[in-house]
């Protein structure tokens, strides 16, 4: 569990490419798409993220409003951001299927149904 | 909320903190003794001899909460009360799995609902109230009014041999223990022996019950790993709105029916929403808890009880219920 959750830390994948051949690797490959992630009290814009099995994505995190939190064990996303400052969170999808990532970090009364459908392909 | 308001409080209500005489019964269930010398060690440890109590949960009472779930507001919890000071055997105990109070920004508003939360929970003619906070009482604050108004957010006590521990992991906000908790809770987990009987009380469950309804509790798992060489574990929780039993290992989880409106089933519930609000019915699916401690380490044995309100079904009755009227 904690180790899925540190590779989808951008933070420390970057300190995981440390060795010169990993980040030849990494320069010859394309960035990352990026998806942009809104946040605010009771939802997450957009509501539904397709991506590609396989396929690794930045999601970046900004909140309108208090801090939030974005969490699925099965994409192994466990992250926090705060009003002020983008949070990127990179994953590659392993499984199709649809998951259900909620905001986990308690932020008012309608916090229990903030959710982002993310369907896998 | 002033400071004399609560001690007056955990007087009526009889809230026990530090059962100090009850701390040396607990080392010696630990010892291996059983039966007959248990029970002399006990009565030489403190008087006390070993005998069979039994205790009641209550969970998720979200007093304030209005909403159209549920338009009854805290009937149930008042209900509760009733029911279970009639009971021809009183329980010594009432732990209370948190979500206590609904959450709201204003603190007033918040501390006013924690003081009609325990004027309510104060009718229970018990010896003893423990509460641990649900994510709706002490996420927005990090527990402050929850801890000015009824205590610490963790803590544990022995009662009749039992050792009894409550876990906070709501007040971090995320669904975690966190390792400071953990570490007081190692501390606290290491003079029993193997045998000795423990309750957990917590609000959210410990294990992955439904990790995207946030039914979880992240650091659960290290929880667990400290309880895994006890024989006798027993994790009461809330948070899901209904009754629930696992058993994982050795321990029994065993969620409790809320006070407020009930959830779906989380195996075939394809949504976290609540059951709608049943007039013929108004308290369906939600009810209290009963435990009976046999006294020794061993099993406990658990009645979930839902709370009945025939003569309020029908038109008439639930008009009445929703006035406020008396339950009388
Ligand atoms: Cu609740």
């Amino acid at each position: 569990m904690s180790i899925a959750r540190f590779v989808s830390c951008t933070a420390v994948t970057a300190a995981l490419l440390a060795s010169a051949s990993v980040r030849r690797a990494s320069a010859d490959a394309p960035a990352p798409r990026v998806v942009e992630v809104t946040a605010r009290r009771f939802e997450f814009t957009p509501a539904a993220i397709r991506l590609r099995k396989g396929e690794t994505v930045t999601l970046r995190l900004r909140t309108l409003d208090v801090r939030h939190g974005l969490f699925s064990r099965p994409l192994g996303i466990d992250a926090e951001f705060e009003p002020g400052a983008a949070r990127d969170v990179t994953i590659t999808p392993r499984e199709t299927g649809t998951f259900v990532v909620i905001c986990d970090r308690f932020c008012g009364s309608g916090h229990g149904n903030m959710k982002i459908a993310v369907v896998v392909e | 909320m002033r400071n004399t308001d609560r001690r007056s409080f955990l007087k009526i209500a009889g809230i026990s903190i530090g059962a100090g005489a009850l701390y040396r019964v607990a080392p010696l269930l630990g010892a291996g003794r059983e039966g007959a010398g248990l029970s002399r060690a006990l009565r030489e440890a403190n008087g006390e001899p070993l005998r069979p109590f039994s205790f009641v949960q209550l969970s998720d009472t979200h007093v304030g909460f209005e909403g159209p779930p549920d338009p009854l507001g805290t009937r149930a919890f008042e209900r509760a009360v009733e029911t279970i000071n009639a009971l021809p055997e009183p329980p010594e105990l009432i732990l209370f799995t948190g979500d206590l109070t609904h959450d709201t920004e204003d603190r007033r508003e918040h501390a006013a609902r924690l003081k009609r939360f325990r004027e309510i929970a104060g009718k229970l003619s018990v010896q003893a109230i423990h509460c641990v906070p649900g994510e709706h009482d002490a996420a927005l604050d990090g527990g402050a009014l929850f801890r000015e108004s009824l205590g610490p957010t963790s803590y544990s006590f022995d009662h009749r041999g039992v050792h009894f521990v409550g876990l906070d992991n709501v007040s971090r906000g995320k669904p975690e223990i966190g390792k400071e908790q953990l570490a007081w809770l190692e501390r606290d987990l290491s003079r029993f022996g193997p045998s000795a009987p423990i309750v957990v009380f917590t609000h959210r469950p410990l294990f992955d019950l439904k990790p995207e309804w946030e039914w979880f509790t992240d650091d659960g798992d290290a929880v667990m790993n400290l309880l895994a060489r006890f024989e006798n574990v027993t994790v009461l929780y809330g948070h899901i709105h209904r009754a629930d039993h696992r058993r994982i290992g050795r321990a029994d989880h065993h969620a409790a029916r809320s006070l407020v409106f009930a959830f779906p089933d989380p195996e075939s519930g394809a949504e976290k929403k609540p059951l709608p609000f049943r007039k013929e019915r108004p308290f369906a699916n939600l009810g209290i808890r009963r435990i009976a401690a046999p006294g020794a380490p061993g099993a406990l044995s658990i009645d979930d009880v839902e709370l009945s309100a025939a003569e309020f079904s029908g038109t008439a009755g639930i008009q009445q219920l929703l006035k406020g009227g008396s339950f009388a």
